[in-house]
């Protein structure tokens, strides 16, 4: 009766007033919890309801035949077709006889330790540098660009390379141009000696990884060679795909910045070069590079097919890089040019230290799409009989050991599963680069 | 020093080696030397290397019979005809992949991208996986699933899958569909099909200016579907139903009459539609997602209902931001057409390399390779640009 202790006069029609606020109710159990998110997301209405049904009708279609096909029916353990003839399941017993294959192709079996190592090291020296906070990022970013590349180069080929005195000759002449360019000025008195020092000590040690590796290249370490004809598999997959993913962002990088450079000439043959590649399919390229190649080649010199298939990757990957760089540059506003040139900076100071970093920044999602992109082309190499992962998969059907209805499916299964890893897997880490780096947007 | 100079007036005068200009211009020149060499020793050792070989350059090859059998051609082909009618049927070939390819994926592709923007939970979870686990795997592996994990696995023609029943068989040897067969008269309908798109394209013109200048709305949309249905169907009628379907029958061991569509035909363009739809949904997602809430409100506001808030305010902002991605994957399932060489399917690349095999003209083949898709997406980035110029936003 506390309520209606006050009556306003101006209510008198109104016998009864509350005074203060009722206790709130529990919301109806329909529109919390479950069942609230449940009537919210599938069930709002005819149309949303029949829109659920058909997707469970969807899932009910595809997820237990995958299921029963690739657990329930497989087949884990067998011989040979004996095993998994008449079985509507995956022959997994086929995909362990092969495993061998599909990882190093024919890489001979006593050799196949050396690319054990490379996988360990790949992976040892990669983990570390994805991982932002692991310590040693320099040492360990010279030892993904310089060791891993020189280490993995000696123990896939084996090494007691001869390099030819052309070579030798080509670095020196290099270093002879380099050289006079830095003395330029002191020839012509512009400056002394000693202000031109230290360029002349970076360019000495610059010349000197490249000899480094030519000496190292040449030693013979006792291992046996093994031709690229014998590399296949997941081996083959990962050496083009790694070796066109660090060569195609520096000639992007180049390429975008000589897009959009002062000299007219050099702007040119940038456009010419990318439109070119970008305007034609990988395949033609490939077949360009395995086809044409060699007769642009002078009498006796050859070169290994797989080499220029990676070539042919490069450099058709590097187009779309230098594209994807360039949004970045372009999104760069103006003022950091000028300031960089106010403050005195040189062109690749200025490109180094202040344009490119934040370029990059941006257009990571771009870049990474462009390295899955390349990762998926590479299996395009079987077109010119090469066998990556696809291609020593496919070649694997002509076997009659293991000849059954379910060996297409369950080789298909096996390689899209491994090609799905790796790509989903660069998409996500760039996703997480992409959050971490958004620092100036988030307050 | 260079300070006290420039304040009486005087510059600083910089030695010629600091000169940018002077860079530029030695820089370019070297360029220029460089790429000049290059050719020269790429022009003077293919042309030893080719003399080594006895290989004639030039295109007189593609007088020559070709020899070989095509399994699909648009246009009459046989193996008495020369390489340059097979090029020419593989030229075709790959136009009705890509044509046929980009209508189903954009279908496809833009039913997949509203449908991850969906509110309903199931809809938009299953979007998601398909776009994922599409786009993660390679194209080629798909082409070679659906060839030769699915329609090579189908049952010989004997056991046919009924698709329909007594009109499409799906079999080893491929889909086999009624073929339309028009007699004398179906000139009417052609007729009746021209005149109803002239007449649907007038008719909404003359609705939209009668719109701009009263106010006063005609339903041009419906009648102008009624137009372009229903004159053919009167000249149909009018010239005595002309039109018969010939059936595929199973003669023998194999499909007689009818339409045949092969299972590399099938195969790759599955895959390129299925491939490409993926790509499309996202940049579909995100075209929409580009169109700012806002727009929706004040377009509600301004007392839209849904239908014409879409069509009218949402889906040409949305355009502006899709199409210019979207004509780069029309262009990336062309290129990608031609992965139809690991399955054999006779398109450009495909009969091209059965050409180099035969004849070793290397250089010719892969130049006409490039130059056809050189042209094709020249074309399309001239589009691109001419559909920017037009869509970009007037600021100021």
């Amino acid at each position: 009766m506390a309520d209606t202790t006050h009556t306003p006069p101006s209510a008198a029609g109104v016998g009864w007033v509350r005074q203060q606020m009722v206790p709130e109710m529990a919301p109806p159990t329909s529109e919390i919890g479950v069942i609230g998110w449940i009537r919210h997301n599938l069930f709002s209405g005819i149309f949303n309801t029949l829109l659920t049904l058909f997707g469970a009708y969807l899932i009910y279609l595809m997820i237990p035949p995958i299921i029963d096909f690739a657990i329930v029916n497989a087949v884990w353990t067998g011989e040979d077709r004996e095993a998994c003839v008449g079985v509507h399941g995956a022959c997994w017993a086929y995909v362990g006889a092969y495993f061998n294959q599909f990882i190093y192709g024919r890489y001979p079996f006593p050799e196949q330790w050396r690319v054990d190592i490379i996988y360990f090291l790949l992976f040892a020296g990669l983990i570390p540098l994805l991982i932002p906070k692991a310590p040693f990022k320099q040492l360990n970013t010279v030892f993904m660009l310089l060791i891993f590349p020189v280490a993995s180069f000696i123990l896939l080929t084996g090494g007691n390379m001869d390099p030819g005195i052309w070579s030798w000759g080509v670095l020196l002449v290099a270093g002879l141009i380099a050289a006079g360019f830095i003395l330029l000025p002191v020839f012509a008195g512009q400056s002394d000696l000693a202000s031109s020092q230290n360029s002349l000590i970076a360019l000495a040690v610059i010349l000197a990884i490249p000899a480094a590796i030519l000496l190292v290249v040449s030693v013979d370490f006792g291992l046996a060679g093994v031709e690229t004809g014998n590399w296949g598999g997941l081996l083959v997959t990962l050496v083009i795909a790694i070796t066109g993913i660090t060569a195609s962002l520096p000639i992007g990088i180049a390429l975008a910045l000589g897009r959009r450079s002062q000299m007219p000439i050099i702007r040119l043959v940038c456009v010419v070069f990318i439109e070119f590649w970008r305007g034609v399919p990988l395949i033609t390229v490939l077949f360009l590079s395995s086809v044409v190649l060699p007769l642009f080649m002078p009498e006796g010199v050859t070169i290994d097919k797989l080499f220029r298939a990676m070539i042919g990757v490069a450099l058709f990957a590097s187009a779309y890089m230098a594209e994807v760089v360039r949004g970045g540059l372009q999104a760069i506003p103006k003022g950091q040019y000028e300031g960089a040139d106010a403050l005195g900076l040189t062109f690749w100071q200025k490109m180094g230290l202040i344009v490119l970093p934040q370029a990059l920044k941006l257009v990571i999602p771009g870049i990474v799409n462009t390295f899955i992109g390349l990762f998926k082309d590479t299996t395009l190499v079987l077109i010119i009989g090469l066998f990556d992962l696809l291609g020593q998969v496919q070649s694997s059907f002509t076997d009659p050991t293991w000849s059954t209805p379910t060996q297409g499916h369950t080789g298909y299964l096996f390689a899209a599963v491994l090609f799905f890893v790796f790509c989903f897997g660069m998409s996500r880490y760039s996703i997480f680069m992409e959050n971490r780096l958004d620092t100036g947007r988030k307050r | 020093m260079a300070v006290q100079e420039t304040l009486e007036g005087t510059p600083a005068k910089a030695s010629l080696i600091y000169d940018p200009k002077v860079r530029g211009i030695f820089y370019q020149i070297v360029l220029v030397a460089v790429i000049v060499w290059l050719g020269w020793e790429i022009i003077t050792n293919a042309a030893r290397n080719l003399e080594a070989q006895n290989i004639a350059s030039g295109f007189g090859f593609l007088e020559n019979t070709a020899g070989f059998g095509i399994i699909q051609s648009l246009i009459h082909y046989s193996e008495e005809s020369s390489y340059g009618r097979a090029i020419s049927v593989g030229l075709l070939n790959t136009i009705l992949v890509a044509v046929i390819g980009i209508a189903l994926a954009t279908v496809l592709g833009f039913m997949v991208g509203v449908a991850r923007l969906s509110s309903n939970w199931v809809i938009a979870k299953l979007s998601y996986v398909y776009v994922e686990v599409v786009r993660n795997v390679p194209l080629l592996l798909q082409i070679f699933f659906w060839y030769f994990a699915v329609l090579r696995a189908v049952p010989n023609p004997r056991d046919s899958l009924e698709l329909v029943p007594g009109s499409f068989f799906l079999n080893n040897r491929g889909l086999f569909m009624p073929r339309p067969v028009f007699e004398s008269g179906s000139w009417m309908i052609l007729a009746g099909l021209i005149i109803g798109v002239v007449g649907a394209i007038v008719l909404s013109n003359w609705a939209r200016k009668r719109q701009m200048a009263t106010g006063q709305q005609f339903p041009s949309f419906r009648v102008g579907l009624a137009l372009i249905l229903g004159l053919p169907l009167l000249g149909y009628l009018l010239s005595g139903m002309p039109v018969s379907m010939d059936f595929a029958e199973l003669r023998g061991f194999n499909f007689q009459g009818g339409m045949k569509v092969t299972p590399e035909f099938m195969a790759l363009l599955l895959a390129l539609a299925i491939y490409t739809a993926a790509f499309i949904a996202e940049i579909v997602r995100a075209g929409i997602l580009a169109v700012s809430h806002g727009q929706t409100e004040a377009s509600y506001a301004l007392g839209l209902r849904p239908g014409p808030t879409l069509r009218l305010v949402v889906i040409p902002q949305a355009m502006r931001v899709i199409i210019p991605p979207l004509t780069s994957q029309y262009l990336n399932l062309t290129k990608n057409s031609s992965l139809a060489v690991a399955i054999a399917y006779p398109d450009l690349v495909s009969v091209g390399g059965t050409v180099l095999n035969q004849t070793g003209q290397a250089v010719e083949v892969i130049g006409i390779w490039l130059t056809v898709y050189l042209t094709l997406s020249l074309l399309t980035s001239a589009f691109m640009n001419w559909y920017n110029r037009r869509m970009a936003l007037v600021e100021r």
